[in-house]
């Protein structure tokens, strides 16, 4: 017990400095603009390349069946479209995907 | 005159922290689940709850506590724990860079460590999205409730376990995405720039997801070849004097 917890002790707090090391270096490092105008851009664009990254194909396995995470999918895009919030779109993706869930584990 | 000025500066600060907090609210209840099948999944493993909770206190992370709480539970070495957890974190690079490039004049450096220890994807997009430059009090702002939300979904989901059904569990696997879309559909609808970096994301990462050939590449390094790439493509189509990036 002892030597397995202290093992996974270790862990976690290595996982919490690997995941502050890449935070905190650039903003620590960085005090100043960056003059490089294609850099500057290329910067400006990572937001939007992040979510596009992360949302597609991941959030077709996010839930139990593909067909109810596709349902969610669906209901979010729609619902962004109308610039609806942010609690908003989450609360009724989840709705529609339990609703989907619902339905599925009925057929099977 | 200058105890006005201070009165004005506190209050600019105050406004600042309230304006963070209140955009924070979604990206807070939206963590909530998420955190809570976290803390299912990690208690289920057989971590104790109280390292579950300091895991999520410690980490605030999705992709990368995840993939390394269950490298913990399936027994691997440090050292594979260390790097597959880094590995996925690396894209918090990327994001921390685009953040420093965005601050207010003068953050001091301590204030530039508190406020790296929250940068998440959802907390930089939504700073991102600011039209103005940002200050520390908004990101304390910003980041407070979210390590709240995160925090406790955790220790709720630890303690309570298995109570919920699990079709209501695998319901809520769509949260985060849905906020994902529900933050770059909006900005793509106004920018061209942002939907065809973003549409160009899309693509790699999928092609990169489904094509066998790409199998060895882990979720981590996927997201960071994608961006990579995408905003590369963005700088060179879009050059900052036709894009909203001119803020000097």
């Amino acid at each position: 017990m002892g030597i397995y917890m202290d093992k996974v002790l270790a862990a976690v707090l290595l996982m919490a400095l690997v995941t502050y090391l890449p935070r905190v270096l650039p903003l620590a490092i960085f005090k100043n603009k960056i003059r490089s105008r294609f850099l500057t851009a290329f910067l400006s664009y990572v937001p939007y390349a992040v979510l596009g990254a992360m949302i597609f194909p991941d959030i077709l396995t996010s839930t139990g069946h593909l067909a109810s995470a596709a349902a969610g999918l669906v209901i979010a895009s729609v619902m962004a479209y109308f610039e609806r919030g942010l609690l908003q779109v989450a609360v009724c993706a989840i709705i529609a995907v339990y609703v989907c869930e619902l339905i599925l584990v009925r057929m099977v | 005159m200058t105890t006005v000025n201070v009165q004005d500066k506190k209050r600019n600060i105050l406004k600042d922290f309230l304006e963070g907090s209140r955009l924070s609210i979604p990206i807070a209840l939206g963590y909530f689940p998420v955190s809570f099948t976290f803390g299912l999944m990690a208690v289920r493993g057989g971590i104790p709850v109280w390292i579950v909770i300091l895991i999520s206190m410690t980490n605030i992370t999705s992709a990368g506590q995840f993939a390394g709480t269950n490298l913990i539970i399936a027994g691997a070495g440090l050292t594979e724990i260390a790097v597959t957890t880094f590995v996925i974190n690396i894209r918090y690079m990327l994001m921390s860079l685009s953040l420093s490039q965005r601050l207010v004049a003068g953050v001091s450096s301590i204030k530039r460590l508190i406020m790296a220890f929250v940068v998440t994807d959802e907390t930089f997009t939504v700073a991102a999205m600011q039209k103005r430059d940002i200050s520390f009090s908004f990101m304390a702002g910003l980041e407070l409730l979210p390590y709240i939300g995160w925090s406790a979904g955790t220790a709720v989901g630890a303690m309570v376990c298995t109570l919920l059904p699990q079709t209501l569990q695998d319901s809520m696997g769509i949260a985060l995405y849905a906020m994902f879309i529900a933050l770059v559909i909006p900005a793509a609808k106004k920018s061209r720039a942002a939907l065809v970096v973003a549409g160009c994301a899309i693509i790699i990462s999928t092609v990169i997801k489904w094509i066998p050939v790409f199998s060895f590449i882990s979720g981590g390094w996927r997201i960071i070849i994608a961006t990579a790439i995408a905003c590369t493509l963005g700088a060179k189509m879009f050059p900052p004097q036709d894009a909203e990036t001119d803020r000097e």
